[in-house]
């Protein structure tokens, strides 16, 4: 895995990325969600836990090859259907989204809009 | 097979499988006996860039394989009120599944299919949320979250990591979401209860299986999809228990596998009501569509509907559109509910959804629904101000042409 960086987005709770991000700009569309709006593009994405439709692995392959993908997404638990979307954009695409599973409280300890860094064997760093 | 012997569709498809067998841990792949598609809903290039590789790759399913909902109704491609160049491409990547050997369901109620339920234990890899909600909670067959690529990955090697809940520990309550004594009869017995409670129960079970306790036994099948559409979209719900009324939770005890939950919590009168305040994006604006039918309405919810409406016919200024599978479309009109339906003004769209595909006629106003998964969805997809009402209230509304309520069965 290359190493990654970008500024990160603490979301305020999980999204659904169909239904909740637009694939061709990256934005939160999702109207229930506090951060509609906001642009997840290039973004180190924080979120506890992924939700929603099995669409998202569409939706995040669709934002790779539109070059609107967040930076990575930093997760509290696994979640299948973005690992899953980021292999398949890999595999078509060349290029992947990391998909980063930590511990709740490292999770937590990251603030919303710092640099992170994501390098080989998924560790991730603040500046 | 990942060595392409089986030709590089399918030792692209092993991949996938072999990629989600390390992310779920899983210490072997097993067989599942049928599969449900949902990768054939286009979004975006990326979606037929995928299927191609498998296409040209030679891929074909090697199991049952039902297809989930599309972009457009391929029966009445008339309603299309959209952009043509993208009804193309959702229409090519519909056919393109087809191509693979998968059958053109394009349902997302699969389970209304009296061929396509597999039974209490089976092994299956579903996609579409409110389907693998359905297919583990209400038939007790087995399947985890089968995403997008996933899915069809699944159904052409016809393999699964065994894991989650294809395993029976993972199938426990560990979470007890008990219905309030305040919650009053007449809201119990109503059909409009579970989709509410449906959201609330996502937003409290998040990923993990809880057992609803406190409904009278035996509630039908299309309460419980109303139920489990809405918790797969609150929350990342692929499973639920409903005691006395689901095959794994005749008792509570049952649905814990007899052990200590790890928290009991009470839905209540005045969160139900906050749900539907909150799903209800602006009730003071122009009714301008009713839309029902989401999950895809089935057979018994067609016929009610023509009963509720009783040869009445909707308003002139109100268009009242339902959303089914091409299968149940097929046997409605065969026992005539399909003609008594049209003959009131009900548009039947088959194959995809109204908050999918660009259909809706009026956009001036707001569009009234049963559906809770629809009223949390359609707003950020298609842009529309929502009511959320029972069967009884939109009926009521559609013949009016304006917002009815009936407060009654929430006193």
């Amino acid at each position: 895995m290359t190493e990654v960086t970008g500024r990160a987005l603490v979301l305020a709770e999980p999204l659904s990325l169909w239904g909740g991000m637009d694939p061709a700009t990256g934005e939160v569309i999702d109207a229930h969600h506090p951060q509609r709006g906001a642009s997840l593009a290039d973004r180190v994405v924080v979120m506890a836990a992924g939700r929603g439709s099995s669409s998202s692995a569409s939706v995040l392959a669709e934002a790779v090859r539109a070059g609107v993908a967040p930076a990575a997404i930093l997760l509290g638990e696994p979640d299948l259907i973005l690992a899953i979307g980021t292999a398949v954009a890999e595999e078509l695409y060349g290029r992947s989204v990391p998909v980063v599973v930590l511990p709740i409280a490292q999770l937590a300890a990251i603030p919303d809009g710092v640099e992170v860094r994501i390098g080989p064997g998924g560790v991730v760093r603040t500046a | 097979m990942l060595e392409g012997r089986a030709g590089s569709g399918a030792a692209f498809a092993m991949r996938l499988v072999v990629r989600a067998s390390e992310v779920t841990g899983a210490a072997r792949l097993i067989d599942v006996t049928g599969a449900h598609v949902d990768s054939c809903l286009y979004h975006g290039e990326a979606t037929l860039d995928f299927v191609d590789r498998l296409v040209d790759g030679g891929a074909r399913v090697s199991v049952p394989t039902t297809l989930n909902v599309g972009a457009l109704d391929l029966l009445h491609p008339e309603l299309w009120r959209g952009d043509p160049r993208t009804a193309e491409r959702g229409r090519l990547l519909m056919e393109r599944y087809r191509a693979l050997g998968a059958r053109a369901t394009f349902t997302c109620a699969p389970y209304q299919l009296a061929d396509s339920r597999p039974a209490l234990g089976q092994h299956v890899a579903w996609g579409e949320s409110n389907a693998i909600a359905f297919c583990n909670s209400v038939l007790g067959a087995r399947t985890n979250r089968y995403g997008d690529f996933l899915d069809i990955a699944a159904a052409i090697t016809g393999r699964v990591p065994e894991a989650g809940l294809h395993l029976t520990e993972a199938r426990r309550a560990t979470l007890v979401l008990r219905l309030a004594a305040d919650v009053p009869g007449s809201l119990r017995d109503s059909d409009q209860l579970f989709p509410l409670l449906g959201i609330a129960v996502g937003r409290l079970a998040g990923s993990s299986v809880a057992a609803i306790d406190g409904l009278a036994p035996g509630q039908s099948e299309d309460r419980l999809k109303a139920l489990g559409a809405a918790a797969a979209s609150s929350g990342s719900v692929a499973m639920f228990h409903v005691v006395g009324s689901t095959p794994e939770a005749a008792t509570l005890a049952e649905a814990t596998l007899g052990q200590a939950p790890d928290a009991v919590e009470e839905i209540g009168l005045g969160e139900l009501r906050a749900i539907r305040d909150e799903l209800t994006t602006d009730a003071g604006v122009r009714l301008a569509a009713v839309s029902l039918g989401t999950p895809h309405a089935s057979l018994a919810e067609l016929e009610r509907l023509a009963s509720l409406l009783d040869g009445r016919q909707a308003h002139a200024d109100v268009e009242l559109l339902v959303s089914t599978g091409r299968d149940v479309l097929e046997a409605a009109a065969e026992r005539g509910i399909a003609g008594r339906l049209a003959a009131s003004g009900v548009e039947l769209l088959v194959d995809t959804c109204s908050y999918i595909a660009p259909v809706l006629r009026h956009n001036d106003g707001a569009v009234m629904t049963d559906s809770a998964k629809w009223a949390y969805y359609a707003p950020g997809n298609i842009g529309v101000s929502v009511v959320i009402g029972s069967i009884e209230e939109c009926v009521a509304s559609a013949v009016a042409g304006r917002v009815i309520r009936d407060e009654s069965v929430w006193q």
